[in-house]
């Protein structure tokens, strides 16, 4: 079992001191920082925060405005409510290319207790069909932490997911990231699990359980998946001839399907994929039993992974 | 606004009596829960308690009814007060609203209109009442139908963009049967109106839009009373009644707080706020 560490917090607090250093960061947010955590830029750098009330489509094209001159905005919403400004998000941020970086906070279905209308089972999906547009989903605090400045010092749009729950803490102090350079968490040969965010720890239970069966899983965390790590997923698809996917998202347009056609174009192997398998969701006190109940429990990772060696 | 006279004393106790009732219940679901939104639930009780327990042309054994009125709770954050009424009203039992929030529950963490019976449509996302209702009215014209379309707004949610394209449509096509409630409590997520996005002069914002505006006192169940049969009585226009409210009223560390807008209620906040709830008799 992991420890658990606030992921929103640790996010608040990164992007406040990322904004004391850099002061080209401006943060623009509609009605939720006390939800997200924008409070903490708002306390440290009050003349860089804007508050644009219950208006995500203009909240989205007010970034813009500062992108334009120069500035490096963050806008920040609850993933779900994003798809309100998915046309500007569309026009003005990935066709304009500008450099807006979108912040997709309550994602997956961290906010277990507010039901469908909150989940955000498909912003990965729209904001992967953007061309332009990177697209990270950080798979514990630490590495959400790592994300923010090379987010920002990154040239044009991105989009990353942030959990409100609290997440598995997988990595320490001395983790490397780099967007689009998936890493490998686990080696094995006989099946790869690529997984990010929330269900990369449920991935390496999984490979815990998978082995104790014979089967050795590696685990890969896909943290960005646009621009997907092509050489990486070649490499897992050669060398273990089977894989996975694990994400918190609908299994429609996600890592998933990035994955699939990436492998379908190349290298065919079987491919399982886990996630939300087209539904909408539900409200639940607790977000585990939710992801269990969604198809997303470490036994649903475990029969994929059986099932794609097995179609080897 | 003048008030109407004529409404009996016993109505008018029976419906405060209610409006303490749903408040009440709002506390336990929330206590039970551990979650929810208590401010923006509690402001609009007396609200709700006209709507739902004298004004709205209901028939709670036939939900799906073709000319009983439309209610939209476009403030979806506020179901608890709206899964009370529809409870006492007959949709469902009381012990359901137990299971409010829990995975298989019919009652989710905002309205959802293909679980839970006597909910008009689903919500939780801000912003979309008045175009669903514009649409409802115009849908109800064609039909030759004659029911009337209620939606309960915040006044944040007056902040989304949309809602402004839905009061344009509405002035449009003279959706006179169309009534939009704002519990215009003051306050939203991360502060009060006044902090977050002025609002002010909201009367003139809704007049220069073309609706007929009534601004009343939301807890005084009379101006409520008289301020929708005015509303019925209006010949051309969409109404709009700014029901100027209290966040978390009835309960005395949450009037007024920003902070109670999402938060669920421990159990020695939840003596307190029963203790209050009571006193208030
Ligand atoms: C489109 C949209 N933006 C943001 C939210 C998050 N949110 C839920 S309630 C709320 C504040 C609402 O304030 P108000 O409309 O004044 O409601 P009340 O005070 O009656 O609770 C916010 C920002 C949402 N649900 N939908
Ligand atoms: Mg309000």
């Amino acid at each position: 079992m992991f420890k658990l560490d606030n992921t929103r917090q640790i996010f608040g607090e990164a992007l406040a001191e990322y904004g004391v250093k850099n002061k080209k960061v401006v943060v623009v947010t509609a009605d939720v920082s006390s939800s997200v955590m924008t409070t903490f830029f708002a306390q440290k750098n009050p003349e860089r925060f804007f508050n644009v009330g219950i208006a995500e489509a203009g909240m989205v094209d007010t970034a813009v405005g500062f992108a334009l001159s120069g500035f490096i905005p963050f806008a920040n919403t609850f993933a779900a409510l994003l798809l309100r400004a998915t046309e500007q998000i569309r026009t003005c941020v990935a066709y304009a290319n500008t450099n807006v970086k979108i912040v997709g906070s309550f994602a997956g279905l961290s906010d277990a207790k507010d039901g469908a209308t909150h989940h955000s089972i498909m912003d990965l999906a729209v904001f992967r069909a953007m061309p332009n547009m990177t697209v990270i989903v950080p798979s514990d605090s630490i590495e959400a932490r790592k994300m923010i400045p090379l987010m920002a010092e990154l040239e044009g749009p991105a989009y990353i997911r942030i959990s409100r729950a609290e997440m598995p803490i997988i990595f320490d102090e001395s983790h490397k990231v780099e967007i689009g350079k998936g890493i490998t968490v686990r080696d094995g040969n006989d099946v790869s699990i690529i997984a990010n965010g929330h269900l990369l720890s449920r991935a390496l239970e999984a490979a815990d359980k998978l082995s104790s069966q014979g089967i050795k899983a590696r685990v890969v965390n896909m943290h960005t998946i646009k621009p997907l790590d092509m050489p990486l997923l070649r490499k897992c698809a050669q060398e273990t001839g089977a894989i996975v996917t694990a994400e918190e998202h609908s299994i429609i347009g996600g890592l998933g399907s990035a994955v699939a056609e990436t492998i379908a174009d190349e290298n065919p192997v079987p491919v399982k994929r886990v996630g939300v398998a087209d539904k909408f969701t539900e409200s639940s006190k607790e977000l585990d039993p939710l992801l269990d109940k969604y198809g997303m429990a470490v036994d649903d990772i475990v029969k994929a992974a059986q099932q794609a060696v097995k179609q080897k | 606004m003048a008030v109407k006279t004529g409404y009996s004393p016993e109505l008018i106790k029976k419906l405060e009596d209610m409006a303490r009732q749903l408040r009440i219940d709002v506390i336990e679901m929330t206590h039970c829960r551990g979650q929810g939104h208590p401010g923006g639930s509690l402001s609009p009780a007396e609200i709700m308690s006209v709507l739902f327990f004298h004004h709205l042309r209901l028939d709670p054994k036939k939900p799906q009814w073709e000319n009983r009125d439309r209610f939209i709770l476009s403030k979806g954050h506020a179901c608890a007060i709206l899964y009370a009424a529809l409870a006492h009203r007959g949709y469902m039992p009381l012990e359901e609203l137990e299971t409010w929030g829990c995975l298989d529950s019919r009652l989710q963490g905002h309205p959802d209109w293909k679980k839970t019976p006597g909910v008009d449509m689903t919500s939780g996302c801000l912003g979309h009442g008045i175009n669903i209702g514009a649409g409802l009215c115009l849908a109800a014209q064609l039909k030759g139908l004659d029911y009337y379309t209620y939606v309960l707004l915040g006044d944040g949610e007056l902040q989304a963009g949309i809602l402004w394209e839905g009061a344009m449509l509405a002035a449009k096509y003279k959706l006179s049967r169309l009534i939009a409630i704002v519990d215009c409590n003051g306050v939203q997520l991360d502060g009060t109106t006044e902090e977050i996005m002025p609002l002010e002069p909201l009367r003139n914002k809704w007049e220069s839009f073309g609706w007929a505006v009534l601004d009343i006192n939301g807890h005084s169940v009379p101006e409520v009373l008289a301020a929708l049969d005015k509303a019925h009585a209006n010949g051309d226009k969409p109404t709009v009644i700014i029901a100027r409210t209290v966040k978390g009223k009835g309960v005395s560390f949450m009037e007024g707080k920003a902070a109670w807008h999402g938060k669920g209620i421990n159990d020695e906040e939840y003596q307190q706020a029963m203790e209050d709830l009571k006193k208030n008799v």
